[in-house]
């Protein structure tokens, strides 16, 4: 983008005329005044809610025995001192550890492999890898559901022909694995397409210069591609954590199918429980403001320390 | 990147000896067989999907589970007649606010985008900033308030309560301002004032046709993370006549766990969920301008 400053050839007083003041303006209002409605306030009701509570009278029967009242910081202790939020913060982070790296280099894997120069069957791969991109995480986790059951899934059925014993995905430590396995189908054509088309971008001179150089395939891969793509693999990361802390829809789909996972699983599941089903909203606001402030100190500090080169400005 | 254009990158083929056999001849079964790995276990449950479709309850879990079964139309047929054909209802609902969430979102998309990449205005940075921390906002920190705000509006329950928080897109204004930065040259911009054009006209005329590419991009992204979409309908909505596909399949399996004859209806309507999904992002795949995801547009 070039500057503000009128360009050769124009006179100072015709840009200066021309340049429109109330035009951005009304361009951005719709957008802002829409973002202020449905996003801007409804957080800053989550945080008026979350120093709230109910007051009940006597029996709590009757008109206005109910009130509500300033809770102070109550709803926070509660919510921190919660063991389940702690524990459901850990599932998070192991099944975050299983996910991210694998999803990523499988990505990067495919990536790589999209751009060697004598891979054939490429347009077919590409689609099929990228293809459950466009499936319902609900609709995915239902079908990976039935993957699991021992009664359903052909893995169990081969397995058994040969007389061995497949491990049991829906109980104990599996769930972590069959849940990033679904994120990991889901997500990993996307990435791969991220990575693949900044690949795309890289000058051909560089790998001709390497091969004059004598390197490898293998070392233009590892010294001179990986590198290269460095940003896109930043942001590919950082939207996959991300998601990564936001996990709900599938492990509310796979819970109907195994007892190996509770509705507290993971903390928006525990806030979903306790806003929805206990219909207690002002420690579900406390534990969301909670949530929401660990998410966007995590991400400010994440694009801190990679800089703006992260997310491909303009400038 | 059109998929012409992935297919026939310009300057990589030079690196074939001239003469003799072509060196992409030699070798290349390892990365490509690398990559079929990949696509069988992408399609693995997509194929096993179709399959389990066939089958009807009883050979649901007695037959080996790739054998295609007999139950196709009768699974059909009972799907269909699921309490007087909820299911299209469904599909017909995640139609409706997916088709007019993605455009209404595509249109300010483009017109927020177009303002941030393209004027330089006081509170432009803080704007930008501002609306993209937006993208980092768990959805379920921010459905709970936004239900109940809705509710005291009166609009929980209703299309309107999916609709109206599908449309603002922090993710479509950032790429639309990405995708107008790099393919909108400031000369035309200028060239149209000189000639005497609003602010208003110059956008509809000159921007919006420079900006299509992107706008065809933004629109497909949000339609299929509206299609998809699984939790804000499932917080706002009660009334299963206004569930999306996806809520809708949900319940039905929830019910499945007592009812397991409901499987096969809930197998069934997974595979004709997608069907519609997968048709158009096979068919629009060339209008995917994905190097917009990379931050790498070139104009």
């Amino acid at each position: 983008m070039t500057s503000a400053t009128p360009a050769p050839g124009t006179t100072a007083g015709t840009s200066a005329r021309r340049r429109p003041r109330l035009a951005p303006y009304a361009f951005i209002t719709p957008a802002v005044l829409l973002f202020a409605l449905l996003l801007a306030l409804p957080i800053g009701y989550a945080g008026y809610l979350s120093f709230r509570k109910v007051h009940v009278q006597g029996l709590g029967l009757g008109p206005g025995s109910r009130t509500e009242v300033w809770a102070g910081l109550s709803n926070y202790a509660s919510a921190l001192g919660d063991p389940e939020l702690l524990a459901g913060t850990l599932r998070v982070l192991l099944y975050g550890v299983i996910l991210v790296p694998t999803m990523l280099g499988l990505a990067l894997l495919f990536a790589l492999l999209l751009d060697a120069d004598r891979t054939r069957l490429r347009a077919f791969s590409r689609i099929a890898i990228f293809l459950p991109y466009a499936i319902p995480g609900v609709v995915a986790s239902l079908l990976w559901g039935f993957l699991y059951l021992p009664t359903t899934s052909p893995g169990y059925y081969l397995l058994g022909k040969l007389g061995m014993s497949a491990p049991q995905l829906l109980s104990g430590h599996g769930i972590y694995v069959a849940l990033a396995n679904i994120a990991v189908w889901g997500g990993t054509g996307f990435n791969m397409i991220v990575i693949y088309t900044s690949l795309r971008s890289v000058p051909a001179e560089l790998y001709e210069a390497a091969r004059l150089d004598g390197a490898s395939e293998l070392q233009i891969a590892l010294r001179v591609k990986i590198p290269m793509v460095l940003p896109s693999l930043v942001l590919t990361f950082f939207f996959s954590m991300i998601a990564t802390l936001q996990v709900f829809s599938e492990p509310t789909t796979l819970a109907p199918m195994t007892n190996g996972i509770s509705s507290t699983w993971s903390p928006l599941m525990k806030v979903y429980r306790d806003a929805f089903v206990r219909g207690d909203i002002y420690s579900a606001s406390a534990t969301s403001v909670v949530i929401a402030g660990v998410t966007l100190a995590l991400s400010f500090g994440f694009l801190k320390a990679v800089g703006r080169r992260a997310y491909g400005e303009d400038k | 990147m059109t998929t012409a254009q992935l297919r026939a990158t310009p300057g990589r083929a030079s690196t074939t000896p001239a003469g003799g056999r072509p060196a992409r001849r030699r070798g290349g079964w390892v990365p490509t067989v690398g990559l079929l790995v990949g696509a069988v276990y992408c399609l693995l449950p997509v194929l096993w999907v179709v399959i389990a479709a066939t089958k009807s309850s009883a050979q649901l879990f007695s037959s080996f589970t790739m054998a295609p079964g007999t139950g196709l139309l009768g699974n059909l047929r009972q799907l269909n007649a699921y309490r007087g054909g909820e299911f299209w209802h469904w599909m017909l609902n995640s139609a409706f606010y997916a088709g007019v969430g993605a455009l209404l979102s595509a249109a300010l998309s483009g017109v927020t985008g177009y303002a941030l990449a393209k004027y330089r205005f006081a509170g432009r940075d803080s704007v930008f900033n501002i609306l993209l921390a937006g993208v980092l906002m768990p959805p379920v920190v921010l459905a709970i308030p936004q239900y109940l705000l809705m509710a005291k509006a009166g609009l929980a329950d209703s299309y309107w309560s999916v609709l109206l928080c599908s449309i603002v897109s922090p993710y479509g204004i950032y790429l639309a301002r990405i995708y107008a930065a790099g393919a909108i040259p400031d000369e035309v911009v200028e060239a149209s004032r000189v000639d005497g054009a609003s602010e208003w006209r110059l956008f509809r005329s000159v921007v919006v046709p420079m900006m299509a590419p992107g706008l065809v991009t933004v629109f497909l992204f949000q339609f299929v993370a509206i299609w998809n979409n699984f939790l804000l309908p499932y917080i706002m909505l009660g009334d299963d006549t206004k569930f999306p596909v996806t809520v809708g399949l949900f319940t039905l399996l929830n019910q499945g766990a007592s009812q397991p004859a409901l499987y096969t209806l809930v197998i069934t309507g997974a595979l004709i969920s997608v069907l519609p999904l997968i048709i158009l992002f096979l068919s629009l795949q060339r209008y995917w301008r994905l190097d917009l995801l990379s931050g790498a547009v070139k104009s």
